[in-house]
């Protein structure tokens, strides 16, 4: 070796290995002392919580313990806390809810919660939306706006095949139906743009569009295009476009149909739960 | 006549996998059968033209051209695998570098972060094991490598199980497994190579001529065979065709959720730790020029660990469905494991005492030093994190990443260089390396890209765990999922530059390991040959 061990001098156990030596010190006292400590403190942890798997069960442990009973006694404080403001959440007509002095914030706070928690993931964390998920801060609302329809599309849902009472309109696929030509779509979709005035269409063009649009479109979207929230029909008049507005997307949208699709959450929500969410959500700005 | 029998033997493979890619039924299992055409046939034209030559005179001495292999192998494999780290690392700030247009969703995170901790896993980590355990056992034992060439197969089988592991990932063959992801035939092929590495390692040992084993090579074998253990009972899996990639396993629910992380946390335990302490062992001493500190220690320490370890992998199912009386145990031993794993800490580090001083000249041997100290961090974090009250706020965050970072960066990363800047010169006959200047700015490269890591992602766990349970005064969420991604954004981006300089260290690594084997600068050649001959 390159150096002798200098002070106190500890022998080696005498083998060599490639020039290695191993020095014969003893195992230090405050490694060994540690793990003996860790080693009480296991038995005593394996003593009081539920450990030792054993034929009918594992041993259930001194305290008793369960993480299942944890977490259900965390949930049961809450509840119990709570449960005379669910009461009269419950209770109150939902426009009422709001502006109840003992109950509105609670409805609002817990509203959030939900709509963080379950709804965000499309709509996204400010309700702000993005294609295909509509917007909830805005005043356009395809299925109605008051805080009555609200609780009524988050219960059942919109095109929810599992729910009875769901939300349901479809608009016909005029170009995969073969309802319309190609020239007749795109003439209509000039007419379509010209409506909310964002598309800069032809006016000969749209002339020809509007026969079109109300032989086709009228019966629902109305003669002016103004929209029937109870039919699911959205105003074509506006500049909120939920597929968007260029001459791709409207060409798409008449040839093939949209189908948007929103679970329904009676059931998967509590009562409480829901008008919560139709409290908070009405309240973003746009509530009718 | 030999060459003759392995000439067939390979015509038949190809035949074989020919007839695989005919009835293929997914992409990944095709590419897989042309890349076996491909391998197997140029070795049947190699062993065709080796018909008729006399047989070759058996080589004495040190069989050191598999390991001068399994270095390159280690830095490329290690170099890709940082690459890739660095890239999804950016990902995940910045989702647009998914390039998802433009490559159709192939190289999203989802599929490139499996190639990523594969790479450095099992490409740089593997290579590095395999390449210093030849190293080491032939020096340790006095003794050629056992088995001739079939030290070679198991090189080159490994190198052949990481491309079919990572093209199949990127491909989309996987079994959702965490570090398990690759397929029931890549795990067959891996099974293979692996039993060929048990045989010359251990047959290695049992014709040493030093009359005892030396430390590092408990280590290694503990780590050969638990792998073995753990590979084939954590990939039991039925294959839905024989000539299809996928495979479902024969565990389900919680019990394959158990398994998933016996396995996950043992290849932790004896991939990353138990083989990486017989890299220890034997580098260390040697850089030092000391003796190791404690025998008794490295004893006591090695069976404390082997016993141990393989008890803590419930820690990372901790308040699941698992029940509670595994969560306690796995929870009881990890802790129970602390100071086990020390204990490789304390006899790296106190074999230096004596040899401080050197720490002032010698870059390599503060990689090695720095590289022990992340080891004891990360071993005393990692019990810590497995206590249910801390884990309950860990678990699911950046605190688990940048754990397993400073393990792996640390750890690996650092005593793997160590080991590299020790073995170029000697592998290839040199002076010493082509400059040690290099080394010191990898040194610091990397110890500052691993301290930006580990410290951002500390801050943005617990930022995410505190956002996750934090409720308002009547029990209602206050953050959404969302909202905790949109704070991380500042911290994944610092953790993406400490990944950049972590890289740059390994490059810089890279030129400096080419310049020393071509020989440039102070790697002049020696005059005379190296000693091939076993020496006691």
């Amino acid at each position: 070796m390159a150096k002798k061990p200098e002070k106190k001098e500890v022998e080696t156990t005498g083998h060599i290995w490639d020039g290695i030596e191993e020095y014969n010190n003893p195992l230090p006292r405050w490694w060994l002392t540690t793990t003996y400590l860790t080693i009480i403190w296991g038995i005593g942890y394996i003593i009081l919580y539920p450990a030792i798997p054993l034929p009918g069960g594992a041993t259930p442990g001194v305290l008793g313990y369960s993480s299942r009973a944890e977490v259900q006694k965390d949930i049961d404080e809450v509840n119990e806390r709570n449960a005379p403001l669910v009461e009269r959440v419950n209770q109150l007509e939902l426009a009422a809810i709001a502006s109840d002095e003992e109950v509105g914030g609670f409805a609002i706070n817990g509203g959030e919660a939900v709509f963080k928690t379950f709804c965000a993931q499309c709509h996204g964390s400010g309700a702000a939306g993005s294609p295909g998920y509509p917007n909830l801060a805005d005043d356009e609302w395809l299925w109605g706006g008051t805080i009555e329809d609200i609780y009524e599309t988050i219960s059942v849902g919109i095109r929810d095949e599992a729910n009875y009472d769901t939300r349901i309109s479809q608009m016909p696929a005029f170009g995969a139906d073969e309802l319309l030509g190609k020239e007749e779509i795109s003439t209509l979709v000039s007419y379509v743009g010209s409506l909310s005035g964002i598309n800069g269409a032809g006016a000969a063009e749209a002339a020809a569009g509007e026969q079109l649009y109300l032989e086709s479109c009228a019966a629902c979207h109305g003669d002016n295009g103004e929209g029937d929230s109870f039919g699911g029909a959205p105003n074509l008049t506006d500049a909120i476009w939920l597929y968007g507005s260029d001459v791709a997307a409207l060409t798409e949208t008449i040839s093939n149909s949209r189908f948007g699709v929103m679970p329904a959450w009676s059931g998967r929500l509590s009562e409480s739960q829901i008008r919560q969410a139709s409290v908070y959500i009405h309240a973003l700005g746009g509530g009718e | 006549m030999q060459h003759m029998v392995k000439a067939v033997v390979l015509g038949l493979i190809v035949l074989a996998a020919a007839v695989a890619t005919n009835f293929a039924r997914d992409l990944s299992y095709q590419v897989h059968a042309v890349i076996i055409i491909l391998v197997a046939g140029y070795l049947f034209t190699r062993e065709i033209g080796k018909i008729g030559n006399a047989p070759v005179p058996a080589e004495t001495g040190y069989m050191d051209g598999v390991i001068r292999a399994g270095v390159i192998a280690t830095v490329f494999w290690g170099i890709t695998g940082f690459l890739v780290g660095v890239w999804i690392a950016f990902q995940l700030a910045y989702p647009s570098l998914n390039l998802s247009e433009l490559t159709q969703g192939y190289l999203n995170f989802g599929r490139l972060r499996p190639l990523h901790t594969s790479a450095v896993i099992f490409a740089f980590g593997g290579n590095a094991l395999i390449a210093t355990s030849f190293y080491v056992v032939q020096r340790t034992s006095a003794a050629r490598l056992f088995g001739g060439n079939l030290a070679w197969f198991v090189f080159w089988g490994y190198q052949l199980f990481i491309v079919l592991a990572a093209t199949g990932y990127v491909l989309g063959a996987t079994q959702s497994k965490e570090y398990a992801e690759p397929e029931w035939y890549v795990d067959i092929w891996l099974t293979i190579v692996w039993v060929a590495y048990l045989v010359v390692f251990a047959g290695t040992i049992y014709k040493r001529k030093e009359p005892h084993i030396f430390v590092a090579n408990w280590f290694y074998l503990a780590f050969i065979l638990t792998i073995a253990m753990l590979h084939i009972i954590n990939n039991l899996s039925m294959p839905v065709s024989i000539f299809g990639s996928k495979s479902v396993s024969v565990f389900a629910g919680v019990q394959d959720a158990m398994v998933q992380w016996w396995y996950g946390h043992n290849a932790v335990g004896f991939f990353l730790t138990a083989g990486f302490l017989g890299m220890m062992y034997y580098f260390v001493p040697k850089q030092a020029e000391r003796p190791i500190y404690s025998y008794k220690l490295s004893i006591v320490h090695f069976w404390a660990l082997i016993f141990l370890y393989i008890w803590a992998g419930p820690h990372h199912l901790l308040y699941t469905a698992l029940p509670d009386w595994a969560q306690t145990l796995g929870m009881v031993m990890s802790i129970i494991l602390w100071m086990p794993s020390w204990g490789g800490m304390i006899n790296g580090l106190m074999t230096l005492s004596g040899a401080w001083d050197k720490l002032r000249t010698d870059p390599v041997l503060r990689i090695m030093v720095i590289s022990i100290a992340f080891y004891g961090m990360s071993t005393f974090e990692g019990p810590m994190m497995a206590i249910k009250a801390v884990n309950s706020l860990s678990h699911y965050t950046d605190w688990t990443i940048g754990h397993v970072h400073s393990g792996a960066l640390g750890w690996n990363g650092m005593i793997t260089f160590g080991a590299i800047y020790f073995l170029a010169p000697r592998l290839w006959n040199r002076k010493g390396l082509y400059s040690t200047k290099l080394v010191n700015y990898h040194f610091w490269l990397a110890t500052i890209g691993i301290v930006i890591y580990a410290s951002s992602m500390w801050v943005s766990g617990i930022m995410e765990g505190l956002m996750w349970r934090e409720v308002d005064a009547q029990g209602f969420l206050v953050n959404s999922f969302a909202d905790t991604v949109a704070a991380k954004f500042p911290l994944l981006v610092i953790r993406g530059v400490g990944g950049l300089f972590y890289l740059t260290g390994a490059l810089i690594m890279a030129y400096n390991i080419r310049m020393t084997i071509i020989g440039a600068g102070n790697a002049k050649p020696k005059e005379a040959a190296p000693a091939t001959v076993p020496a006691e």
